[in-house]
């Protein structure tokens, strides 16, 4: 690691001082990324500023017809509460799912979210379920927030406090893992909501996206058989080491065939 | 730059003055001298760093010591001590020929306190689940899921028989 100067923010605006003053600063909240990521040597920044201490960052409540999450709330915590499981069993599930369970007791869902890496799980949920991701300054909603490759909407500085997630009618999320890291090689959450299917795809492209060829199929007919002949383009899908852009558009149409079972029962199909 | 981290180990209150970049590991090894959390991987991968952190196991190659500052940390070396008979978690690894050449153990004997502590009877598949983030290059894992199955069970019956006692 290279060396920096480390700074407890006690409040947002403490955290905000405390970010401004510096050159090349980082927020810090799990460090499940970031802390690899600089003993790589990938990142270099002069001042880290740990997020964690901050008061009113954590929890998990329901409100009206939206589950609210503390930004700093972990992957762990999500995956056990009561109120997800009861609410959004999906987003519990998917929580569940990310790392391993080590990662999990210190990885946050608003770290992920800002660091919005292509092949992580929760782009996927927040977009198919049209979160809203609200940060110190205003409230970005998640059809807007996720640019290519690690890029957000937010501004050097802001800081997400909370993600408010409508609740759906019904959701799952299936994902193939990468057996070592466990992000999403492909990952689809589909969620029933009353505007209608949404389905999001995570870890095939630069950034998560919404399926629409799949969406206007499940609303004409919501099964899995539906998905049947809906083509998805290898056009701009990632080819790596780990799976071939066509793999990944084949990937797609498997993934959200499994979530669409899962949402309307195995015996469908 | 230096900052000041206190922080309980093993029971003790203990205070240094530490590089901010210290790793928990670093820390508890090089500066507290407690050897027997390993450095296996070093990228959050084999889960041979795992300490409990306020009560939940973590990847201590992945949280800086700072992170642990007001909190409390556990490592494998406060499961019994030298000349005490060994925690059952460690004798369940013991009985049930857990280890080979012993260098992912402390880990995985410290994730496996975490899972028991969550889940007093785990499935296979729990045990699964619980040390995804655990390697083992010697063993092929199956004597590790039934120590720590048996390993569960006992802490279990030990936590029962402490009650009784009152």
């Amino acid at each position: 690691m290279f060396p920096f100067d480390y700074h407890r923010a006690t409040t947002l605006e403490d955290a905000r001082e405390a970010h401004a003053a510096a050159e090349e600063p980082a927020y810090l909240a799990g460090g499940q990324t970031l802390i690899p990521t600089l003993k790589m040597r990938l990142a270099q920044h002069d001042r880290i500023v740990d997020l964690r201490r901050i008061p009113g960052l954590t929890g998990i409540r329901r409100d009206g017809d939206t589950l609210v999450i503390g930004a700093m709330t972990t992957h762990q915590a999500i995956a056990d509460s009561p109120e997800v499981i009861a609410a959004l069993p999906a987003l519990a599930a998917m929580a569940a799912s990310i790392g391993d369970q080590q990662v999990r007791a210190m990885g946050t869902i608003g770290g992920a979210l800002a660091n919005n890496d292509p092949a992580a799980d929760y782009p996927a949920a927040a977009l198919a379920l049209d979160a809203a991701i609200i940060t110190d300054m205003r409230s970005h909603k998640a059809a807007d927030f996720f640019g290519a490759f690690f890029d957000t909407t937010l501004d050097p500085g802001e800081i997400i406090r909370e993600v408010r997630f409508p609740l759906a009618e019904a959701a799952a999320y299936a994902k193939i893992r990468n057996p070592a890291s466990r992000y999403a090689v492909v990952g689809v959450f589909v969620a029933r909501t009353a505007a209608g299917p949404r389905v999001a795809v995570t870890g095939a492209a630069g950034q998560v996206f919404r399926h629409e060829a799949m969406e206007q199929a499940l609303a004409a007919s919501f099964s899995p058989t539906s998905l049947d002949g809906v083509a998805t383009s290898p056009d701009g899908m990632n080819e790596d080491q780990h799976a071939s852009a066509d793999y990944r558009a084949h990937l797609c149409g498997v993934l959200a065939g499994r979530a669409v079972t899962a949402i309307v029962g195995a015996g469908s199909r | 730059m230096t900052v000041n981290v206190s922080m309980t180990v093993n029971g003790q209150s203990i205070s240094r003055d530490i590089d901010p970049r210290t790793l928990l590991v670093t820390f508890v090894r090089d500066h507290l001298g407690l050897t027997g959390t390993h450095v296996g991987c070093d990228t959050s991968q084999c889960g041979a760093c795992v300490v409990h952190l306020d009560g939940q196991a973590v990847k201590s190659c992945a949280v800086l010591a700072v992170q642990a500052d007001g909190g409390t940390v556990d490592t494998i070396e406060s499961l019994s001590a030298a000349d005490s008979p060994l925690h059952p978690m460690q004798e369940a690894f013991r009985e049930h020929h857990a280890l080979q050449c012993g260098f992912c153990t402390p880990g995985m004997v410290m994730a496996a306190v975490d899972l028991a502590n969550r889940n007093p009877d785990p499935s296979v598949e729990d045990v699964h689940a619980a040390l995804e983030g655990n390697i083992c290059r010697c063993t092929g894992y199956d004597p590790i899921v039934t120590a720590v199955q048996a390993g569960a069970r006992a802490m279990n019956i030990q936590d029962g028989h402490a009650q009784d006692n009152g």
